[in-house]
């Protein structure tokens, strides 16, 4: 028959090698086998990290248009404030329909931000994780099969109540934006943006929130997106442009402020024509000389004062995740004079936001090091079980140590015999720096203050805007000192 | 509805699967067809479950009478095999039916239209790869013509090559009267016959220098074409191949360290190589661009998490050629992480039992060919589940019996075909030898 013949044709390699060729090929195949099937392994072992562990950080991603339907089989999760405050949670009626509620009112508005009409703040920056559910898998198993929605996980914030509500009564019914955060480790305690709205009737109020005869900007974060003239707190930035260029007789600085500079055709002149008379360094940063530090920045190089604004994130990417504009510093090399007078001491063409500026102080206050803020310390389950810790992390170094001990005691000055006197008797030792910007002829100034204590180890930085508030001591540094005397009376009562 | 009915699919796909291991533990025969039987049973469940939704989502009676025509296409080709080859490996011919018939699954509920052509052409394979069993048995010349197999796989390769369509990149189809059709699919096939054939001869110093130039030649040609999946394939199963055949371990360490300095060589030399490796190292640096695909696919799987979103419940078609190369997301997505997990294991099941049928064997020739198609065969499952999950670099090739693609389908048919008639020659041979004594 066919098949025997065939065989026949086999049986050849068989005789000549008898049997012995072909147990060793079985057992190369057996080989080749094994590592094959280790591969396929080590692929499921993959597949299954991918699915357990993985996941969920590749698919929270603006990219993944499948995160929009989530909603239709999750109910969304809380937002917790450091202690369990509910910031925000979702009420579902009987009939099933959905409520989101803020419980605070207008006293998150911006940082907690609002759904519905699109997504803002922690409710935009948390939206994967509430729309994610880590019940066990057997229950959203029986939820599922039984019709029921499963329950959204919990995001735990790092906003302090109490501290939020400190500066959101210090600012009042002023425009401007106030944030606290933690130096060593990022974490934001507080931020308050003026004007606010309302998240719970945001649906109601839309059409006057977004009419054009509303120039109000309700809905601007101020904290992250205004960008205002730095005014005097710009100064920490020449000052230290002067200390890089000057290492050796900066402390010999001296000026004789009459109230004017006078260079050139053009007059520079110190907060409602103050003369300081004799100043030194210190003086000139503690007494915030106009005209001390345009004649410093006369003498600085441009285009290394350009890299040394870059360096301290201007004109460039912050490493936040709120939406924020990009603070801008244009003068280089070549700039006029007006330009170096006006720059130097935050006027002109520069523009900061508060959450830069506060990152500048604390990085002064935390040996140089910035730390990434973050708003948002871990993801729980509906019950109460961790899903994801955030932990701090450095951005990087945007000084040496030693400049920013040398930063922070000038800025311990500003308090102890400067214009900071608003926090002199504080029960804690304050530092920073105060700023009065102009912005606009004829209208009163920016009022700014940013800050830290306490000076020998910083906890808490702090950073304020009131617009058209005035002058920055007055105005502004009162503000930082409530949201401060907050944070150290909790501090006290822990202990 | 969905959301229960993805359970049951996964729990049915499961019971298969338990099925395709515990056939390896069983001795009797009895206890084997047990097994198969139960994997029949659970396949048609699947399948009779998976249309019902995909109906009911539709709502079209086209789905319906599809359905149908698989149903009979199905329970034909598994019953009258019996009838014709009463000694078909049954467990073959099953996971051969499943990998089809969760290929048209997902491939139904992506178009339709494309379920059907690729209907029509499963039955068509069917039908013409009936002969193979019955062709190896009689027709004892194919071990002796290797320098057709080669210089045939050559010139296919070359006429690619020179006249041949590129598709994202690749030059891999030609088109004749409007049918496209891919050779490196059947080259595939000729290039082990063709090793199978030299090695049976000779193993000599000097047949191997022969029959390796042949082989990197086709190679060669395919990295020209920029087909890196089907190089990698080819090389793969020729070092396998020879070291088998030779039982020269040196040959074989020889050949990764060649085939290592070649990959540096190409990824120097060619951009595509390049963006391909980056594209896997960070597809989130060029979401929009390079990195497209493998997030979308990332996305998938990673949305439809362990036990997926249900049929219809996904977003498949947001990843770029799905039916074809990324099949496997799409699977993941929307029928689960674990029914995907399965598939994987069926597949490897699959390799396992080719394997098997190669140390069976006795001629080196037949071992050869055997052994040489597995390989080739779990390569191609490697190179695409492990491309869409970004274990490995994409390589762009098809998930045998379940992506989209007529020559993938013949190819893959005639494949396990002439696996199937090894084994039914071997256990004809075995029963005859039996009965004599």
């Amino acid at each position: 028959m066919g098949i025997r013949n065939k065989d026949k044709g086999g049986e050849k390699g068989r005789e000549k090698g008898k049997e012995n060729p072909n147990r060793k090929a079985d057992q190369n195949i057996l080989i080749l086998t094994y590592f094959f099937v280790g591969l396929f392994i080590a692929l499921v072992l993959y597949f299954a990290v991918f699915l357990t562990v993985k996941k969920d950080d590749v698919i929270n991603n603006a990219y993944n248009a499948r995160l929009d339907s989530f909603s239709d089989r999750i109910v969304r999760g809380k937002i917790f404030g450091s202690g369990y405050e509910v910031i925000a949670r979702t009420n579902v009626s009987e009939d099933g329909s959905e409520q989101r509620e803020y419980p605070y009112g207008t006293l998150f508005s911006h940082v907690a931000g609002y759904t519905g009409k699109g997504k803002t703040g922690l409710e935009a920056l948390g939206n994967f994780y509430m729309l994610s559910s880590h019940v066990n898998l057997l229950e959203q198993v029986y939820h599922e099969l039984t019709g029921q929605k499963n329950t959204g996980d919990d995001i735990v914030t790092t906003l302090n109540v109490e501290m939020q509500q400190a500066a959101y009564d210090a600012l009042g019914d002023r425009r401007g934006a106030v944030i606290a955060m933690e130096p060593d480790t990022g974490k934001i305690l507080a931020m308050v943006s003026k004007p606010d709205f309302n998240p719970n009737t945001i649906a109601a109020d839309w059409e006057d929130i977004v009419a054009e005869t509303n120039t109000s900007g309700q809905l601007l974060n101020r904290a992250t997106q205004g960008l205002y003239p730095p005014g005097s707190t710009f100064k920490i930035l020449t000052a230290l442009e002067y200390m890089r260029e000057n290492p050796d007789t900066y402390e010999a600085f001296q000026y004789d402020c009459g109230g004017l500079l006078q260079e050139a055709e053009y007059t520079i002149q110190c907060y409602h024509k103050e003369a300081h008379g004799q100043v030194d360094f210190t003086g000139s940063f503690a007494n915030s000389c106009n005209g001390a530090f345009a004649k410093m920045g006369l003498s600085l190089d441009a285009g290394k004062f350009h890299q040394l604004a870059d360096a301290l994130l201007f004109n460039t990417a912050l490493p936040i995740s709120l939406p924020y504009n990009k603070s801008t510093f244009s003068m280089n090399t070549g700039a006029d004079t007006w330009e170096v007078l006006q720059t130097s001491i935050g006027q002109g063409m520069t523009q900061i936001t508060p959450i830069h500026n506060l990152m500048i102080t604390a990085a002064i206050a935390n040996g140089g090091t910035l730390m990434k803020p973050y708003l948002i310390d871990r993801v729980e389950t509906a019950a109460g079980q961790q899903v994801k810790k955030f932990m701090p992390s450095a951005y990087g170094s945007l000084m040496s140590a030693q400049e920013a001990e040398k930063m922070a005691e000038l800025m311990r000055h500003v308090v102890t015999e400067g214009t900071g006197s608003a926090l002199r008797d504080a029960s804690y030792t304050a530092a920073g720096k105060t700023g009065s910007a102009e912005f606009e002829t004829g209208k009163e100034t920016h009022a700014w203050f940013t800050g830290f204590a306490p000076a020998e180890s910083p906890k808490i930085a702090v950073c304020v805007i009131v617009e058209e508030g005035g002058n920055g001591g007055k105005a502004a540094a009162p503000v930082a000192r409530k949201v401060m005397d907050v944070y150290f009376s909790q501090q006290e009562s822990e202990e | 509805m969905v959301d229960s009915s993805k359970y049951l699919l996964i729990l049915f796909i499961a019971v298969y699967t338990y099925y395709n291991f515990s056939y390896f533990r069983y001795q009797e025969i009895e206890e084997k067809h047990k097994a198969c039987a139960g994997q029949i049973r659970a396949m048609f469940a699947l399948q009779a479950l998976a249309y019902l939704i995909l109906y009911l989502k539709t709502e079209k009676i086209l789905v319906l009478y599809f359905y149908l025509a698989q149903v009979a296409f199905f329970l034909l080709y598994i019953y009258l095999y019996r009838v014709f080859y009463r000694n078909v490996s049954r467990v073959l011919v099953n996971n051969m039916c499943l990998m089809l018939c969760v290929g048209l699954i997902i491939l139904t509920r992506l178009s339709l239209d494309k379920a059907i052509r690729q209907f029509i052409i499963i039955v068509a394979s069917a039908l013409v790869t009936w002969v193979i069993p019955c062709v190896l048995d009689r027709v004892w010349q194919l071990s002796k013509i290797p320098w057709v197999y080669g210089v045939l796989g050559v010139a296919l390769l070359s006429m690619v090559l020179v006249a041949g369509g590129s598709t994202y990149g690749a030059q891999l189809s030609i088109q004749i009267k409007g049918i496209t059709f891919q050779p490196s699919e059947f080259v595939k096939i000729s290039f082990v016959f063709f090793v199978a054939t030299m090695f049976y001869h000779s193993t000599s110093f000097r047949q191997v220098c022969i029959t390796t130039v042949m082989a990197a030649l086709h190679v060669l040609i395919l990295v020209l074409s920029r087909d890196l999946g089907g190089a990698l394939i080819f090389f793969v199963t020729y070092l396998c191949m020879l070291f088998v055949a030779t039982n020269r371990l040196d040959y074989l360490l020889a050949g990764m360290a060649l085939g290592t300095a070649a990959a540096g060589v190409a990824y120097k030399l060619f951009s595509h190589v390049r963006v391909r490796v980056s594209a896997w190292q960070n597809p989130w640096a060029d979401i929009d661009n390079t990195g497209y695909q493998i997030t979308q696919s990332l996305f998938a799987i990673g949305t439809g998490g362990w036990f997926g979103m249900g049929l219809y419940q996904g977003m498949p078609k947001k990843i770029p050629v799905v039916e074809k190369d990324f099949a496997f997301a799409a699977i993941s997505e929307e029928l689960g992480g674990l029914f995907a997990l399965c598939l994987i294991l069926i597949c490897l099941g699959c390799f396992l039992q080719l394997v098997m049928v190669a140390c069976q064997m006795q001629a080196m020739f037949y071992k050869l060919i055997a052994f040489g198609l597995g390989v080739e065969y779990i390569i191609q499952v490697f190179l695409t589940v492990g491309g869409v999950t970004k274990f490995i670099p994409s390589t762009g090739v098809t998930l045998p019996f379940i992506s989209y693609g007529g020559s993938s389908i013949l190819s893959t048919f005639i494949l396990f075909q002439v696996i199937q008639g090894l084994y039914i020659l071997k256990r004809n041979e075995e029963e005859e030898y039996g009965n004599q004594e």
